[in-house]
C-alpha cells in the first residue's frame, strides 16, 4: 500500500488518504444468498418453488384458482401472493381450501428471495407441497430477483401483444414456461399465437409453452402434467415419498 | 423501478466492506454493468445518490462501466456479440443463440479514505 499515491500525493501524518479497493462483488449477492437458503429449505422439505410472472391482467389469479382445484387433490399445494396493495388476491386463493399469504411490497415493484422467505417461516408449506409465488404483476423488475424458485413461469394473455416477449425480453428469457392464458378469447381477439411462440424463442429458444384457458379448462391437463413432471424431476418418487411422510 | 432496490444493495455492499476495509468515506464506486441487465443508468444514479445521503458514501461519484454482451451460436458453434436478447446471430442469422455475457451486475472497485 502506498500512502504517497492519493491525490495530495504525499503522506502527510493524520490526513486521511484515497485508496483502491478491489471488491468484485455481484449487487444481487445478498438477494442471491437468500434465494440459495430458499432453494436449499425447498430442495430439503421435497416442495417445487414456482414464481408465476406476469403483467398485470394476465390472469394469473384466476389461473392458480383454476389449477389448485384439479391440484390439490394430488398434492399439497401452497400460494405466496405478491401484490403493492390489498390482500384480495390471497383471499381469492384461501377460498379454494388451501393456505395463502399475502406480501405487501408497499412501495416496491418485485417480490425478493428475503421476502419469500419470511413468508414460507410464517405460511409453513406442507412438505411435498407444490409453492406457487405469485409475483407483483410486472414484466420488468421481478426478472432480476431469484427468488429461489425451481421454475419460473411466465403467464402471456391472448388480450395483450403477440410482441411482448420482444418488448419485455429480460423476463421470457429467464423463464422455463409460458403460460398462453384466456386462449377461450383467441376467436375474438387479433392475436397470432404462432408469431407469440416464435417471439418467445427468440428470446429463449428452450422456453416450453402451454395454451390455457381457466375458464373452458382447455390445456389444463397439460399444465397439471407439467406441474406433476417437474415434480417427479426435482424430487425422483422415492423423495417425495419420503417428504410428504 | 427495482434500481431503487439495487441502490440500496450497493450501499449495503459498501458498508459491510468498510468493516472489512477499514474505510470511513467511499469517493467513487466502479460499477459493471452488462447491456441486458435490466437497469437504467440514469435511474440508477438517481436512486444511489438518493439513498447514500447522509452515509459514508455521501456524494461519491458512480463510474459505470459496460461492455458488449456475448452469446454463443449454437449453430455457428462460435461466440458472437449481440445488442438484445432477440438479435439474430450476426454470421447466420439464427436465433439459437445462449447469451453467455451482459448481465453483468457488479460492483468492482472502490475509491475510500
Amino acid at each position: 500500500m502506498d500512502f504517497g499515491a492519493g491525490p495530495a500525493r504525499a503522506h502527510a501524518p493524520g490526513l486521511s488518504q484515497t485508496r483502491m479497493v478491489q471488491i468484485e462483488q455481484d449487487i444481487l449477492a445478498k438477494n442471491n444468498a437468500y434465494a440459495a437458503a430458499n432453494r436449499a429449505c425447498f430442495d430439503a422439505a421435497g416442495i417445487l418453488a414456482l414464481n408465476v410472472v406476469s403483467s398485470p391482467g394476465s390472469g394469473k389469479t384466476t389461473l392458480l384458482v383454476a389449477t389448485i382445484e384439479l391440484l390439490k387433490t394430488q398434492v399439497p399445494v401452497a400460494v405466496i401472493e405478491g401484490d403493492q396493495q390489498t390482500s384480495n388476491d390471497a383471499e381469492r386463493i384461501r377460498a379454494t381450501g388451501v393456505p395463502a399469504l399475502q406480501i405487501n411490497t408497499g412501495k416496491g415493484c418485485h417480490l425478493d428471495a428475503h421476502m419469500v422467505g419470511h413468508a414460507v417461516e410464517t405460511l409453513r408449506p406442507a412438505d411435498g407441497a407444490v409453492l406457487f409465488v405469485e409475483n407483483v404483476g410486472n414484466l420488468v423488475c421481478p426478472a432480476a430477483f431469484d427468488l429461489g424458485e425451481a421454475h419460473r413461469v411466465v403467464v402471456l394473455s391472448v388480450t395483450e401483444g403477440e410482441d411482448k416477449p420482444l418488448k419485455y425480453p429480460d423476463m421470457f428469457a429467464s423463464a422455463n414456461l409460458m403460460l398462453l392464458s384466456k386462449v377461450d378469447l383467441l376467436p375474438h381477439v387479433d392475436f397470432d399465437a404462432k408469431a407469440c411462440v416464435a417471439n418467445a424463442r427468440k428470446v429463449n429458444p428452450r422456453i416450453k409453452v402451454i395454451e390455457v384457458s381457466a375458464k373452458t379448462g382447455a390445456g389444463m391437463a397439460a399444465w397439471i402434467a407439467w406441474l406433476q413432471a417437474a415434480r417427479t424431476l426435482a424430487f425422483p418418487s422415492g423423495e417425495v415419498a419420503a417428504a410428504t411422510r | 423501478m427495482h434500481e431503487m432496490a439495487l441502490a440500496e444493495s450497493i450501499l449495503t455492499t459498501l458498508q459491510e466492506q468498510a468493516r472489512q476495509h477499514d474505510y470511513a468515506r467511499v469517493r467513487t464506486v466502479w460499477l459493471e454493468i452488462g447491456p441486458l441487465a435490466s437497469v437504467e443508468e440514469e435511474s440508477l444514479r438517481f436512486s444511489f445518490d438518493v439513498v447514500v445521503k447522509g452515509t459514508l458514501a455521501d456524494g461519491a461519484r458512480l463510474e459505470i462501466e459496460t461492455s458488449p454482451a456475448q452469446a454463443w451460436c449454437l449453430s455457428c458453434c462460435k461466440s458472437v456479440a449481440v445488442v438484445r436478447r432477440f438479435d439474430a446471430c450476426p454470421e447466420c442469422g439464427g436465433h439459437q443463440l445462449q447469451m453467455t455475457s451482459g448481465d453483468e451486475l457488479r460492483i468492482k472497485e472502490l475509491e475510500v479514505d
